[in-house]
């Protein structure tokens, strides 16, 4: 394969992809949530997903971080199908090519917040000492004060969670990234540096997928927007 | 990539019950797998299969050994197995002193093992032990101190540190966290996820504790009634469980 043909390869491409839950211990209620979603993300790009609240945007997003399983469909990412890869595979892909800031920050509690942030780069094989000093610059970038940096952040405020999460996200450069909602729950100096961190990704080629409900964020960072609303199943199907 | 471990239909029965049956995995080099399940679902039982504890019924347990490559764990002699158990596979017992001889040293009881394994030079011995009560934060001033005098908590590290000094690829753990306070809980699974990620060890972890599994697990298993009802990667299986018994399961956690 040439280069240029392997530069017009989407980085993320959904096609076809459906989505029920199934809930076996109430009456085996069978809830449809999503149906024939497309999505093509190229490198350097960022889309935006829209809808109302519970149109599937999380869903899809989880759904393209393996997280949640699609029914049918194709979700390839770096040509990976997580639709149908082994764990081991998508495990691979999460630790290289795919980052996910979600709005939760999940830790093992007692580890500083320093070694959190550095975890990605450290289970890539990164030398300690590089993995912290990037991880501490990116603290400091997103304001979060040194005396800290030696704590678990399972007591920090919803704020400062929040930014450990988005340093730690941005800790290695993902090939594609995922953030749910990056900019919530930030004063406007804070919300600058993300919407920076967002933009310097792009330019070194991240694909990006995102939900955004700061519309002024949106509007800067995002190159378009898809409605996950058109593959909502019809109640009617 | 060739797997560390290949089991295939294993299957043990106490007479007529049914311990564990048509047990299908593999596991590769550096995956961290939870076997999650209720009291009596089998997962130790199957653990203890794995391990050569207990001799399966039916099935393989294929071993990438370092020596001779891939070999039936299953049908190999005893004494191969043992020394398998000594070198490449370690076991952590929930109990911790069911894996430590509470009658010896620390130092001793992590010498222990390098000496099963053919190490002779005491002052070597000695400085590997005090090497691994640090790296499981024991302090060096108790390495002549016996298990019996330390907290539940550092008999717990000092069993992984005996476990580890021989550099296993492959480590069984049996409920490694349980029964110790969740503050110490925590700081063993803290240093768990560093060795493992350091020593690049392949891991089974046997736990009821989903918290657990969701921070130290790669992959997770979910079995009941001896039979594996769902497997995959851990947070897919608790934030989408697919089979009923899982979806009991993860919405029976109680929310701190």
């Amino acid at each position: 394969m040439s280069i240029s043909a392997e530069k017009k390869m989407p980085m993320i491409e959904l096609s076809g992809v459906a989505k029920s839950f199934v809930l076996h211990n109430q009456g085996s209620a069978v809830i449809p949530v999503m149906a024939g979603a497309e999505l093509r993300v190229e490198a350097g790009e960022c889309v935006a997903l829209t809808g109302a609240s519970g149109a599937g945007k999380s869903t899809l997003m989880r759904m393209i971080y393996g997280n949640y399983r699609a029914n049918a469909g194709q979700i390839v990412v770096g040509g990976v199908d997580v639709a149908s890869a082994e764990p081991r595979e998508i495990i691979q892909l999460r630790r290289e090519v795919l980052g996910y800031v979600s709005q939760f920050l999940r830790v093992v509690p007692r580890v500083p917040t320093l070694d959190v942030v550095a975890e990605p780069l450290l289970s890539l094989g990164v030398e300690e000492e590089k993995a912290r000093a990037r991880a501490a610059e990116l603290l400091a970038r997103l304001n979060i004060p040194e005396r800290l940096w030696s704590l678990s952040p399972t007591t920090f405020s919803g704020g400062e969670q929040q930014r450990v999460n988005i340093a730690r996200g941005f800790a290695h450069d993902y090939p594609a990234l995922l953030l749910d909602e990056p900019t919530a729950s930030l004063d406007p100096v804070n919300r600058a540096v993300v919407l920076e961190l967002i933009e310097a990704a792009k330019a070194r080629g991240a694909a990006i997928v995102g939900i955004f409900h700061d519309a002024e964020a949106r509007a800067r960072v995002c190159d378009r927007e898809e409605d996950v609303s058109a593959f909502t199943p019809q109640a009617a199907a | 990539m060739t797997p560390l471990l290949q089991v295939t239909g294993i299957e043990k029965r106490y007479g007529a019950r049914i311990g564990c049956a048509d047990v299908n995995f593999d596991l590769y080099p550096g995956e961290v797998m939870g076997i999650v399940g209720e009291s009596g679902s089998g997962k130790s039982t199957l653990l203890n299969c794995l391990a050569g504890h207990l001799k399966p019924d039916a099935g393989q347990v294929i071993f990438d050994t370092r020596a001779d490559g891939p070999v039936d764990t299953v049908t190999m002699s005893e004494p191969a197995r043992r020394m398998l158990g000594r070198t490449d596979w370690a076991f952590v017992h929930q109990h911790a002193r069911d894996g430590l001889r509470m009658n010896v040293s620390a130092g001793g009881n992590i010498g222990e093992r390098l000496m099963a394994v053919g190490a002779r030079h005491y002052g070597d011995i000695r400085n590997r032990a005090v090497d691994w009560l640090d790296r499981v934060e024991i302090a060096e001033g108790r390495v002549d101190d016996r298990p019996s005098a330390f907290s539940g908590g550092m008999q717990q590290r000092l069993q992984i540190a005996r476990n580890l000094v021989t550099e296993p690829r492959l480590v069984f753990m049996d409920e490694p966290t349980g029964g110790l306070d969740v503050s110490v809980q925590a700081r063993l699974l803290d240093l768990l996820r560093g060795l493992v990620r350091q020593m690049g060890l392949s891991a089974l972890i046997v736990t009821h504790d989903l918290a657990v599994v969701r921070l130290l697990a790669d992959r997770l298993m979910v079995m009941k009634d001896g039979h594996v009802v769902e497997s995959g990667l851990t947070d897919q299986v608790l934030d989408d469980p697919q089979h009923a018994y899982t979806q009991l399961l993860v919405s029976s956690v109680l929310q701190v």
